[in-house]
C-alpha cells in the first residue's frame, strides 16, 4: 500500500499517514495500532528500536512519523530519537508512562515534537499529522526559490528518494512547476514533499570546516553560511543541520566522558588528503551520479589531534554496484581505511569495484568499500519475539563499531579484497571489532550473510563472519555483506562516536595503538536525508 | 440458555470491575477500539496483557528472589509493568505498581537498610500479584459469560 498515485495522497492528507509506531510493550503496540488504523492511517509496529532504525533507514520515505516509546529495553528511546532526527530527520513522537517534566523536556531537546503520555488517547493520536504537516510547511520554506541545477535533481532522484518518485517529484517537469507555484499552499503536497538539502559529505565537510574556523562556540548559522559560500543553501539549512550537530557533538562529549578509561570506541584519525579525487565531479551541496545507480561513498576522518581540522577522506563516486534488483536505490559505501602499519596492500577491484581502482593510495592505504547489508525483510519487524538477545545496556558505550564489508554476489572481488583487509584487521588487532550481531536485532533477518572470505554461502550465522580465512582476533569480527539495496547499515548504536559527524572533539581514545587508524565509513543516505 | 440472564451477569461483573476500581477508563477505550474488524479485540488485548505481565513479573520475581539489591534494575521493570498496566486500565495492579517504586526509591535515599528494603519491596510485589491474579480471574469469568451470552453485541457497551 505504498506507493499511492499521486492526486489520491495529496487530496486525502492526512489519511493514510505512514506512521511507525515503536514500542517494546506488545500491548500497547496492539492498541496503538489499532487506535491508529481508526484513523485511517497506516501503520507498521516494532517492537525493538534497533530494529525500528533498521526498517527506517531501509525504507526510507516510506514513512511520515514515528511514535516511539522512551522507555525500551534495546535502546533508549532518546538515542532513537536522536538517530532518527539526525539520519531520517522525521517527524518523532515520545510516548512515555512517566510525565515528570524533566523527561518531557529531555524529549524536546532531544526533537520529539511532541511528548504523549500512556494511557494514550485515540483523540491524541487523531492529530499528530499536524507534526508532519508542519516539517513540510518548513521543508517547503527552506526549498523555495532557490536554483536546483538539473544534475542536483539528477541525483537526488538517484539517491533512491523513492519518496519523490512516487509523488512525481523531482522530475524536471516538476521542477519547473515547483518554481511555477511558488505558494505553495497545503493542497499541493505532491510538488513539495521532500526536497531537501542532501547533505552530503563534501557539503557537510565544508559545514565542519567552516564551524572550526569560526570557532565553536562563537559559531552561528549565518556565519557558517558565509563561510561555506554554498550556492542554494540557506539560513534555515544550515541553523537545522547545526542543531543536530550540536545535540551530536553533546551526546559524544557526555559519552567521552563516561567512557574516560580507555573503551577504545573511537579512533584516532589523521587528516588525510586523498591524493585525488578521480570520478568525482561533485560539485557540492551534491554529487553527481554518472550511472543510475550512482551515489557516493566516502569516509569521515577525523583528526588526529585536537588541533588538526577534519579534512575529507577520499569520497569517490561509486561504480560499485550492488546489482540491483529493480529498485532505484543505489547502494551504499562505507568505506573503510586505514594508516598506520598496513603494508601497501591495493585492492584490486574487479569489475563491481571499479570505482577502487580509481582510488590511489596513500601511504598503503587500502580504501575498501563496503556495503550494506541486504534489504531486510520488513515483515519480521512486526514479530516481536524474534530477537532473543537484547543488548546490554553498555553497549552503546563500549561497543566498537562493526566493519561493513561488501562483497557482491559472485564475483571474484573478495579474494581481490581479503589480501588487504586481512592486513587491514592484522594491524588494527587492538581494535575490537567485535558486534554481536544478535545485539543488533539481526538475528534472523534474511539476507544477511555471513559470507566474507568464504565468499561463497559460508554458512556463518547471520551477522557472524568468523570465517576461518580470518586472522585470528581476540573478538569475532562481523562483517555483513549486502547484496542489494541500502539498508542504512550504521552501527546502530554503536558507531555514536564515530558514525556522524568526526570533529576535533573526539579524538581522544586510540582505538589501535598509535599509528592505527581506523576511519569510519558513513553512509551517505544514512547521514543525509 | 439464558442469554439475557448471561448478559445481566456479565453486565454486573463489568460494572463491579469498574466500581471496585480494578479497572479504569482505559478499559472503555478498548471498548470503543472494538469493531466488525476486530471483534474480540478487548479480550485479545487483555490476554495479550496477561501474559506479557506474567512474563515481566517473573523477571522481578527472579530479582527479588536473586536478593539483588539493584533498585534501580527493579525500579525499571517495575516501569515496564505499570506501563503495561495502564494499556488496559488495571487500576489497582498499577497502584500497586506505585507502591513498588517508592519502595525502591526510598533505597536510594538510605542504601544502608537494603534489606528491610527489600523486604519491603517483596510485600509490595505479592500485593502486585494478588491484584494481578484477582483481575485477572474477573475478567476470565467476564469474558466467558460474554460468550456464553452470545452474540457481539453484548461484549461492546453495556450500559456505562
Amino acid at each position: 500500500m505504498e506507493s499511492h498515485s499521486v492526486p489520491s495522497r495529496a487530496e486525502a492528507f492526512p489519511f493514510g499517514l505512514r506512521v511507525l509506531v515503536v514500542d517494546d510493550d506488545p500491548t500497547w503496540l496492539k492498541i496503538l495500532e489499532k487506535m491508529l488504523r481508526k484513523c485511517s492511517y497506516e501503520v507498521t509496529t516494532c517492537g525493538l528500536a534497533r530494529v525500528a532504525l533498521e526498517i527506517l533507514r531501509e525504507r526510507k520515505n516510506k514513512f511520515d512519523i514515528v511514535i516511539s516509546d522512551v522507555n525500551m529495553p534495546d535502546m533508549d528511546g532518546f538515542k532513537l530519537l536522536e538517530h532518527i532526527g539526525l539520519e531520517m530527520d522525521l517527524p518523532v513522537i515520545m510516548m512515555s508512562i512517566d510525565g515528570e517534566t524533566s523527561r518531557v523536556m529531555k524529549g524536546v531537546q532531544h526533537g520529539a515534537c511532541d511528548y504523549l503520555l500512556k494511557p494514550v488517547r485515540m483523540k491524541e493520536l487523531r492529530n499528530i499529522w499536524q507534526h508532519v504537516y508542519r516539517k513540510k510547511m518548513h521543508e517547503v520554506k527552506e526549498i523555495e526559490g532557490h536554483e536546483f541545477t538539473c544534475d542536483d535533481l539528477q541525483l537526488i532522484r538517484e539517491a533512491g528518494f523513492e519518496g519523490f518518485e512516487e509523488r512525481g517529484f523531482l522530475t524536471r517537469e516538476d521542477k519547473k512547476r515547483k518554481e511555477e507555484h511558488s505558494d505553495q499552499d497545503g493542497s499541493d503536497q505532491s510538488a513539495v514533499k521532500k526536497a531537501r538539502v542532501v547533505w552530503s559529505v563534501d557539503l557537510h565537510q565544508k559545514f565542519v570546516n567552516a564551524v572550526n574556523q569560526i570557532g565553536f562556540d562563537k559559531v552561528g548559522p549565518k556565519k557558517i553560511l558565509d563561510l561555506m559560500n554554498v550556492p542554494g543553501l540557506t539560513r534555515e539549512n544550515v541553523a537545522s543541520h547545526l542543531q543536530k550537530y550540536r545535540l551530536y557533538l553533546s551526546r559524544l562529549q557526555k559519552q567521552n566522558e563516561d567512557s574516560a578509561l580507555g573503551n577504545n570506541r573511537r579512533a584516532d584519525f589523521s587528516p588525510k588528503e586523498p591524493p585525488a579525487k578521480p570520478d568525482l565531479t561533485s560539485p557540492p551541496p551534491v554529487q553527481q551520479g554518472t550511472t543510475p545507480n550512482s551515489s557516493s561513498g566516502f569516509g569521515f576522518v577525523a583528526p588526529k589531534t585536537e588541533t588538526q581540522p577534519i579534512k575529507p577522506i577520499s569520497h569517490f563516486e561509486e561504480d560499485i554496484k550492488v546489482k540491483k534488483k529493480g529498485t532505484s536505490m543505489p547502494p551504499l559505501g562505507m568505506l573503510l581505511s586505514f594508516t598506520g602499519t598496513i603494508p601497501n596492500a591495493e585492492i584490486k577491484p574487479s569489475e563491481p569495484l571499479t570505482t577502487l581502482k580509481h582510488q590511489t593510495w596513500t601511504s598503503g592505504l587500502p580504501v575498501m568499500q563496503f556495503m550494506q547489508y541486504p534489504k531486510h525483510d520488513h515483515e519480521r519487524c512486526n514479530l516481536l519475539g524474534d530477537y532473543s538477545c537484547l543488548p546490554k545496556p553498555d553497549l552503546y558505550t563500549s561497543a566498537p563499531s562493526v566493519i561493513s564489508i561488501n562483497m557482491q554476489n559472485g564475483t571474484g572481488n573478495l579474494l581481490d579484497v581479503k589480501p588487504a583487509l586481512m592486513d587491514c584487521i592484522k594491524a588494527i588487532s587492538p581494535l575490537t571489532c567485535t558486534v554481536d550481531g544478535s545485539t543488533l536485532g539481526l538475528d534472523g533477518l534474511p539476507g544477511i550473510k555471513g559470507c566474507f572470505l568464504e565468499q561463497t554461502g559460508s554458512n556463518a550465522e547471520p551477522g557472524h563472519i568468523t570465517g576461518s580465512d580470518l586472522v585470528p582476533l581476540p573478538e569475532d569480527l562481523h562483517l555483513y555483506s549486502s547484496f542489494q539495496e541500502i539498508a542504512c547499515f550504521e552501527n546502530v548504536g554503536l558507531m555514536n562516536s564515530i558514525d556522524l559527524f568526526q570533529t576535533e572533539v573526539e579524538s581522544s581514545s586510540n582505538w589501535c595503538d598509535g599509528s592505527e587508524l581506523l576511519d569510519y565509513p558513513l553512509i551517505d543516505e544514512c547521514l543525509f536525508a | 440458555m439464558d442469554y439475557v440472564n448471561l448478559r445481566r451477569q456479565a453486565a454486573s461483573l463489568r460494572k463491579g470491575l469498574f466500581d471496585q476500581g480494578y479497572l479504569d477508563e482505559q478499559f472503555y477505550q478498548l471498548e470503543d477500539l472494538q469493531d466488525d474488524a476486530s471483534p474480540n479485540f478487548v479480550e485479545e488485548v487483555v490476554t495479550l496483557f496477561f501474559r506479557d505481565s506474567a512474563r515481566l513479573m517473573a523477571n522481578i520475581d527472579q530479582a527479588l528472589d536473586k536478593c539483588v539489591k539493584d533498585f534501580n534494575k527493579l525500579d525499571v521493570y517495575m516501569q515496564q509493568l505499570k506501563g503495561s498496566c495502564t494499556s488496559i486500565g488495571a487500576s489497582r495492579m498499577k497502584t500497586e505498581c506505585t507502591a513498588f517504586r517508592e519502595c525502591c526509591r526510598d533505597e536510594n535515599i538510605e542504601g544502608s537498610h537494603s534489606l528491610s528494603i527489600l523486604n519491603l519491596c517483596m510485600r509490595s510485589f505479592q500485593k502486585i500479584k494478588r491484584e494481578h491474579s484477582v483481575l485477572r480471574q474477573k475478567l476470565e469469568s467476564y469474558f466467558q459469560l460474554l460468550r456464553q451470552a452470545g452474540p457481539v453485541e453484548c461484549a461492546t457497551r453495556p450500559n456505562k
